[in-house]
């Protein structure tokens, strides 16, 4: 007979303990990039994608730099020490190789000693995956507190002078620490709903090694505009609750148009209409897996959000692949 | 159904998405150089298209809809 192979406890449920963000100092205005030569204006990307502004990065600043200050500012905000974390995850898909990831060197710049450490690659919705994977991990017992960090120097990735991609695209880093629900307090981490589409590999996709990102941004539009509300509605059923209990809606930051039509399906479901709608892409640009933890740090700052709130958050993008969950601010 | 219904149909699809008045949507009007609508609209207008009249609208069959009229008479055909 087969030895039953001891198992960990099972822990009740996870919350985010703390949150933390970084961006790049420079500041890319729309009308700084139509002096650089790329023909397109102020009003056009407004009008298209919502943005005005976004940060990139110098080229001596790295996707790792950015994690690891990321992951410090969360680790801070939780009150934790770099010996209490328990494995490091990183969400990217903008690495400048892909040996080695980007999570062990995140770990020892930190200071989490030997910690597992791995990247998850599911570009933007890459945070709401690693979120999933680390409420999981502690769940099931393999670690008590993680670090999710999404990260992304999309610049490097980008053709400065492809005026359907330079204009979206950007870097930043957003990270939070994950940490067991304890005593009375409820699970703050709901289910997953996730999914993929590989049918529609090719809209988003770097060709080869030697290229830049290219993207059917009408072909992606219609996708995210319509397949992606009813995995919001799901993630929020899955949780136990309807979409009048939402305080906030983070989708990832794509695009504003995009944002804006989630935003009106899930009131059309029965959202309540004071439900707060980031639009952090305004300033910040499209940051892929970075995007949902900079833009609830941005809304923390702002005021706009505060402990407690119950924040539905929406990744979708290259993969095609998509996730989400429904989540109490820390 | 008529063509004046699904005009009227339309047009109702093109005011709530891009603002228009419902009196400008006629036949005769090219939705990017009368209308003003951008590329990203007209998937919005697609995906209504198909939600209200049942006719599937894909991205290179909506890149030939240059006129109001050109969308009825794709809807006509493909109810």
């Amino acid at each position: 007979m087969t030895p039953q192979l001891q198992q960990n406890p099972i822990v009740a449920g996870a919350r985010i303990r703390g949150l933390g963000s970084v961006q790049p100092e420079q500041v890319v205005t729309n009308h700084d990039i139509a002096a650089s030569g790329v023909e397109t204006n102020d009003e056009w990307i407004r009008d298209r994608v919502g943005i005005v502004e976004r940060r990139f990065a110098r080229p001596d600043e790295s996707l790792v730099d950015m994690a690891s200050d990321a992951g410090a500012k969360a680790l801070a905000d939780a009150g934790l020490a770099p010996s209490e974390i328990d494995a490091v995850l990183v969400a990217t898909c903008t690495m400048p190789s892909q040996i080695p990831n980007a999570s062990a060197q995140v770990a020892h710049r930190i200071g989490v000693e030997a910690s597992p450490a791995f990247d998850v690659n599911a570009a933007c919705a890459g945070f709401c995956y690693g979120l999933g994977t680390a409420a999981d991990m502690i769940r099931a017992g393999s670690a008590g507190n993680v670090l999710v960090i999404g990260a992304e120097k999309l610049t490097d990735w980008v053709d400065p002078n492809d005026r359907s991609t330079c204009i979206i695209f950007a870097d930043g880093a957003g990270a939070v620490v994950v940490g067991a629900a304890t005593g009375d307090e409820a699970a703050g981490i709901g289910p997953i709903a996730a999914g993929s589409a590989g049918d529609l590999a090719e809209t988003i996709v770097v060709p080869d090694r030697s290229s830049f990102i290219y993207q059917e941004g009408q072909a992606v539009f219609r996708w995210a505009t319509t397949k992606i509300s009813p995995v919001a509605v799901q993630a929020i059923e899955r949780a136990g609750l309807t979409p009048g209990d939402i305080d906030v809606l983070v989708p990832h930051q794509a695009n504003l148009r995009i944002v804006e039509a989630m935003a009106k399906r899930l009131h059309a479901a029965g959202a309540r209409s004071d439900m707060a709608v980031a639009d952090d892409i305004i300033r910040s640009g499209n940051t892929s897996a970075a995007s949902i933890p900079l833009a609830i740090d941005h809304m923390r700052n702002d005021g706009r959000v505060r402990s407690g709130d119950i924040a539905l958050l929406v990744g979708f993008g290259a993969g095609l692949s998509y996730a989400g969950q429904v989540v109490v601010l820390p | 159904m008529t063509n004046e219904e699904i005009l009227s149909g339309l047009a109702e699809i093109v005011n709530e998405v891009a603002g228009v008045e419902t009196s400008e949507i006629t036949r005769d009007k090219s939705f990017v150089d009368d209308l003003d609508i951008d590329s990203l609209s007209m998937v919005e207008i697609a995906v209504q298209v198909e939600d209200r009249f049942g006719s599937k609208v894909p991205d290179e069959d909506l890149a030939n809809l240059r006129t109001v009229g050109d969308a009825v008479d794709y809807v006509a055909k493909h109810t």
